[in-house]
């Protein structure tokens, strides 16, 4: 742990910094993530995130193409949660040409959004462990999220950019043969959450790496309007599924995992326990599956959304997703504004990482759970 | 209590549990697939470029040149033409290209077409040292050469 004490006496001896580049091709970044660090030794004085390595103009490219024609682009925005991302745009759309989802529909898409976000903590697991120097954790994650992506695979034919959710529904039903796999996918990922718990979390090497490690209060969180498992981890009680209930979310029963710490393993902890409420929203979302279609009658081919201004947030893996479109009652949105959770979850790295070590950083920012692309955009 | 005694004894422990299992992963099935000797069969779903679905009566495509999913496509991928023949009810399709550089086979066109005349390929060993075989996929000629 760095001591305030010894901050001072470092920088107080030297005037002289010099800056490190943190990528864009660093395999601690993730992606192409470039951080100018301005160091005094070991300690970071500032740090300068510079986004804009892998900008696509998703927002401009819904301004360009139909309502239906966007729905590929929804999945590379934040590649590791694509059902959730997807939601939030069908939602904001049916929200605007008011249609109707069968409860059938929204139940599917319970039940692939949280196991999508399994999948994404699972990686967002292996490579924080892999900053942080632990290798063989990944490859256990990877063979467990390896099961969901076969999954989702046999459902909708993808393994990442899955495009499955249409307006006023999904596009193919589940069959008997997803309803056993997810089942079985259930029963099988509880007793690894102990494995991991033994592994991992009760680890003293890994423990002394995150207690105490890059501290975020909720006043920074605020500030920043940080959301997800960084929020969760400063204490403060906040998911949109509770908060802003969507879908059929409010039927279901779930904790929503809170630690007022606020350090690395807070976030950490929020994670891990967020896995375990997924599955038990799977659970039940499986047991309570009603009959009937799964795609609304009498959706146009083309939509039309009345012209207005709608908004939709969805919870996803990495935190508050929201949907802004602007439809003038066109065959094309006005105006379609995406505001991602890694962006928000970035911009306070600047101001949490002043004065800390670089390796104590490094972990900072895997605890953030950054995706590139859901930055840039 | 946290003296250096404590700490080594935790360490220890934390060592032995990490261990074990890694241990219990000796005796657990083997998950990798030997990829180049043995592949993993596609599922029933699985969305590789497309192709055409022939007739069975006839033979030939079911396509019937409307265009619907050139104009579905986000990518504007596909380039369609088609003529009415003689004593025909329906257009035959006589181009059909698809541009797989540009593809993001998110299968909209799948989903559009009313005559349902395309379907996913199953193939996924897509590579190529030259960029012009994926420039131009001619779904025509595949179906005629009878490629999957």
């Amino acid at each position: 742990m760095i001591l305030q004490k010894d901050i001072e006496r470092l920088s107080a001896g030297s005037n002289e910094t010099f800056v490190l580049n943190l990528g864009p091709q660093h395999p601690a970044t993730h992606g192409v993530l470039r951080v100018k660090l301005t160091m005094d030794g070991e300690f970071i004085t500032r740090a300068e995130p510079v986004p804009g390595y892998i900008h696509r103009m998703h927002e401009k490219m819904g301004e360009n193409r139909t309502w239906a024609q966007f729905l590929p682009n929804t999945s590379r925005i934040d590649y590791l949660s694509a059902m959730a991302y997807t939601h939030a745009y069908v939602a904001a759309v049916e929200r605007a040409a008011k249609i109707e989802v069968p409860a059938r529909a929204e139940y599917i898409r319970v039940i692939t959004s949280e196991l999508n976000r399994v999948s994404s903590h699972l990686v967002w697991f292996g490579a924080f462990l892999l900053d942080l120097g632990g290798f063989t954790p990944l490859l256990y994650a990877f063979d467990d999220r390896e099961k969901i992506l076969d999954l989702l695979e046999g459902l909708t034919g993808s393994r990442l950019t899955y495009c499955y959710y249409r307006f006023g529904g999904v596009c193919n039903d589940i069959d008997a043969g997803f309803v056993e796999g997810a089942r079985a996918f259930v029963t099988y990922m509880r007793p690894r959450l102990l494995m991991y718990r033994e592994l991992v979390t009760d680890n003293v090497i890994l423990r002394k790496r995150l207690i105490g490690i890059g501290f975020i209060d909720r006043d920074m969180c605020r500030r920043y309007g940080a959301s997800g498992a960084v929020l969760r981890g400063a204490g403060v009680n906040y998911d949109v599924r509770r908060a802003e209930p969507y879908s059929v979310y409010p039927q279901f029963n779930f904790d929503i995992p809170v630690f007022p710490e606020g350090d690395c393993m807070a976030r950490y902890l929020v994670r891990m326990e967020e896995i375990a409420q997924s599955l038990r929203i799977i659970e039940q979302a499986l047991d309570g599956l009603p009959e009937g279609p799964f795609l609304a009658k009498g959706v146009p081919r083309m939509m039309k959304p009345p012209a207005g201004d709608y908004c939709f947030a969805v919870e996803a893996a990495r935190g508050r997703f929201v949907v802004r479109v602007v439809s003038e009652g066109k065959d094309i949105p006005y105006r379609l504004r995406l505001r991602t959770p890694s962006f928000s979850n970035l911009s306070l790295f600047e101001e949490a990482s002043r004065g800390m070590m670089l390796p104590d950083a490094l972990a900072l920012m895997g605890s953030l759970d950054l995706v590139i692309p859901d930055i840039d955009r | 209590m946290n003296g250096p005694l404590i700490n080594v004894w935790r360490g220890f422990r934390s060592l032995v549990s990490g261990m074990r299992i890694t241990l219990q992963q000796f005796f657990k099935p083997n998950v990798t697939v030997q990829y180049p000797h043995e592949s993993i069969k596609m599922p029933e779903r699985f969305r590789g470029h497309i192709i055409f679905v022939r007739d069975p009566d006839s033979g030939k495509s079911l396509c019937i040149a409307c265009k619907s999913c050139a104009k579905a496509c986000p990518s504007e991928c596909i380039v369609v033409d088609g003529v009415k023949r003689e004593g025909e009810k329906k257009k035959s399709v006589t181009e059909f290209k698809l541009d797989f550089t540009k593809c993001s086979l998110c299968g909209s066109c799948v989903e559009v077409c009313p005559a349902d005349a395309l379907r996913f390929s199953k193939e996924y060993n897509l590579a190529s040292p030259t960029k012009g075989e994926y420039v131009e996929i001619d779904l025509v000629r595949r179906l005629e050469a009878d490629k999957p």
